[in-house]
């Protein structure tokens, strides 16, 4: 379903998916999925429990492989420039990726160290105050509560100013104040040209980030539709539609 | 077609065998009757090893080329293999009691035969211990490839720690040649009775997979 | 260079982690301490079997340290997915392993530095020399060589503290054979042309294993 743009180039596709399957022994995650997402698009995958959405995002974040089919990510095969790939991601799940008893400084110092950041301190403190997490920068995480913990987690994610921004379900338990937060900077991002590929639960969210829909439901994708025309009663009727559930 | 040549070929040569070392062979000088099985806890020592090698081959084809078939074969080799692992442990036992008056004694090649007897089963528990199957065939690969690295170091370690076996003690003074004959058609017999059976037990793993492949098909989705 | 600089990156967290808490090293090295004093009871009478024995008390020893501390190795990671999240960065599967690795081999070094001059006190015997020393580290080098893969291996595992015992130990015989040989011939003074065939056997393992260990580690942690 392409939206007009015939003469897009190569370079315009930053995520480009052919067939792709994987399974985990018999179990067919993930069946012969087709996608192609454009630099700055803003994609939002919904879809039940069990429908492949971690799954995707982990082949997206080339924390695994797949099966049959092809992925290529800002036109690199993960197979074989995995780590160039890895340099223009940010990932957000529902696991925060910090270690309990290192302070958060700690964390994101030794994050950047991964990623090879310049500047690193001046960053650090650049990030932490983008999730307003500054004055707490020097507790140790296992202090912080899951939302300012989260907090931090979205602050690893940006410190590489990575082009693209995958996001597994980042509201789960989170409480209000930080679920606010978390979507208030995404919003932000939503402004620039970073490409966000977000899986969530929640409706509402998906269609206020996401200029496009996808339904993903045992390892297909279902629907998709460009957010923009779309309100919420009638996402809330396809979504019953395409996956069986009650919202 | 293959099968049925490979089971009357076997079979040949088994009925061989059994003639030569029960008819032919001489009788050893010291130990009498009961060194004959000697033809069989050399085969069955020598199989043991390549069913590994087997098992290690396997192991690393899968974790390159992620066809469940190397898996297959890998499994299967691993089934082969410990059971004649257990049998030379069981007519090694059987030696050593006629000979040095004990049922177990920790010369190096026993002692080797046994280390490789646990790696075997820790190749089968590794599977059991992974939360799904596809993740413990790729453990299991990654202990055969390591259990098989390690085999000559054991035997080095092994050997260098004591003194004794029988090998040494029957070539010192050479092998008689029908003894030596007897021994390597007794090996041919076994290699090919290794073969015959792996290729059943994969032709039947195979069987498995494939009945499992269609359960998981037919099921609706949950 | 690079690669460098993320492994040390990753040994320095990892050691860092530990100094703050002080969690592992204290109940392992407890636990080490008390196993030799089990041991103490359970053979030595006199001063004679005590000679005899000791090279094996040794060496159990460690091995249950080894066998402790490898299995504490990969936990930090597996909580909030921090393993996952390395994965995701821009570093190869190596630089984990050999980060992880020399983490796992200073934490157990500075265990056996410190149990040593207590076996030495308690056992009466010459621990402290050259010879004694290499084949402590060598042997160590082979431990962890394995055990951060088995390690990592075993995390992903529904029985993970009985997965790296059962699959590590056999694997791990001709080390605890060789260095128990030695430390034998170590302790009873002999010099180091008897000493080397054993020293060798060490030597031979940990270069094959450091080797293949890091070629196969990428096949634990993937999916």
């Amino acid at each position: 379903m392409d939206n007009g743009d015939t003469g897009s180039t190569f370079q315009d596709q930053v995520i480009e998916i052919q067939g792709l399957t994987k399974a985990f022994g018999h179990h067919l995650a993930l069946r012969g999925l087709d996608l192609k997402i454009r630099q700055g698009e803003k994609v939002a995958i919904l879809g039940p429990n069990g429908a492949g959405k971690t799954t995707l995002i982990k082949v997206l974040a080339t924390i695994i492989n797949i099966t049959s089919g092809k992925v290529l990510i800002t036109g690199l095969n993960p197979k074989d420039n995995a780590e160039e790939i890895r340099r223009q991601i940010g990932v957000i799940t529902h696991q925060t990726f910090l270690y309990g008893n290192l302070t958060a400084n700690e964390n994101l110092e030794f994050y950047g160290r991964m990623y090879d950041i310049p500047q690193r301190k001046k960053r650090i403190n650049e990030v932490a105050d983008m999730v307003r997490m500054t004055p707490r920068l020097y507790d140790r995480v296992n202090t912080l509560s899951r939302g300012m913990q989260q907090r931090i987690a979205i602050a690893r994610a940006l410190l590489h100013k990575p082009t693209i921004l995958l996001l597994d379900e980042p509201e789960t338990g989170l409480d209000p104040q930080a679920t606010s937060i978390l979507w208030e900077i995404l919003n932000v991002e939503r402004e620039d040209k970073r490409t966000i590929f977000l899986t969530t639960h929640s409706l509402e969210r998906g269609l206020e980030i996401g200029n496009r829909l996808l339904i993903l439901n045992q390892g297909k994708f279902a629907y998709e539709e460009s957010g923009q025309t779309l309100s919420l009663a009638d996402l809330k009727q396809i979504y019953q539609h395409y996956s069986g559930i009650e919202v | 077609m293959k099968r049925t040549i490979l089971l009357w070929i076997s079979l040949a040569l088994m009925v061989t065998a059994l003639y030569l070392i029960f008819v032919i062979a001489p009788i050893e000088r010291t130990m009498g009757i009961v060194q004959k099985i000697f033809y069989l806890m050399v085969p069955m020592g020598w199989l043991a090893l390549l069913s590994f090698l087997v098992v290690f081959i396997g192991s690393i084809l899968y974790l390159k080329k992620r066809s469940l078939r190397w898996d297959i074969l890998s499994y299967s080799s691993a089934e082969v293999g410990v059971i004649f692992t257990t049998l030379a442990l069981v007519t090694g036992s059987i030696w050593a009691k006629p000979a040095w008056g004990v049922w177990w004694t920790w010369e190096p090649r026993l002692t080797a035969t046994l280390v490789l007897w646990l790696i075997y089963l820790t190749y089968f528990m590794v599977r059991s211990f992974a939360t799904e199957e596809s993740r413990g065939a790729t453990f299991a690969a990654i202990v055969g490839i390591i259990g098989f690295i390690d085999i000559p170091i054991i035997v080095l370690a092994t050997t260098l720690w004591r003194g004794l076996h029988p090998g040494a003690l029957i070539f010192q003074g050479g092998l008689d040649p029908t003894m030596l004959l007897t021994l390597i058609i007794s090996l041919l017999t076994f290699s090919t009775l290794y073969a015959l059976i792996l290729m059943q037990r994969i032709s039947l793993k195979n069987n498995e997979v494939e009945i499992k492949r269609m359960k998981e098909l037919s099921q609706p989705f949950n | 260079m690079k690669f460098w600089h993320q492994v040390i990156s990753i040994t320095w967290k990892d050691t860092f982690s530990e100094i703050r808490t002080r969690e592992v090293i204290s109940s392992v090295l407890v636990f080490t301490l008390l196993v030799i004093v089990i041991f103490n009871f359970a053979f030595g009478a006199n001063q004679e079997t005590l000679r005899l024995v000791a090279p094996g008390i040794l060496w159990v020893t460690f091995t249950f340290t080894g066998v402790l501390s490898l299995n504490r190795a990969f936990i930090p990671e597996k909580e909030q997915g921090c393993l996952e999240g390395l994965m995701a960065c821009p570093i190869s599967r190596e630089a984990i392993y050999v980060g992880k690795m020399l983490a796992s081999l200073l934490f157990m070094l500075i265990i056996e530095a410190i149990a040593l001059p207590v076996f030495a006190f308690l056992f009466n015997l010459p621990i402290l020399t050259l010879p004694m020393v290499t084949i402590t580290i060598l042997a160590t080098i082979g431990f962890v060589a394995v055990g951060t893969l088995f390690s990592a291996l075993a995390i992903n595992t529904r029985a993970r503290e009985m997965v790296l015992p059962i699959l590590f130990l056999p694997v791990m015989v001709p080390v605890i054979i060789s260095a128990v040989n030695a430390s034998k011939m170590a302790l009873s003074g002999k010099p180091w042309s008897e000493l080397a065939s054993w020293i060798q056997i060490i030597g031979v393992f940990d270069i094959i294993f450091l080797v293949v260990s890091c070629l196969i580690f990428t096949y634990a942690i993937e999916e």
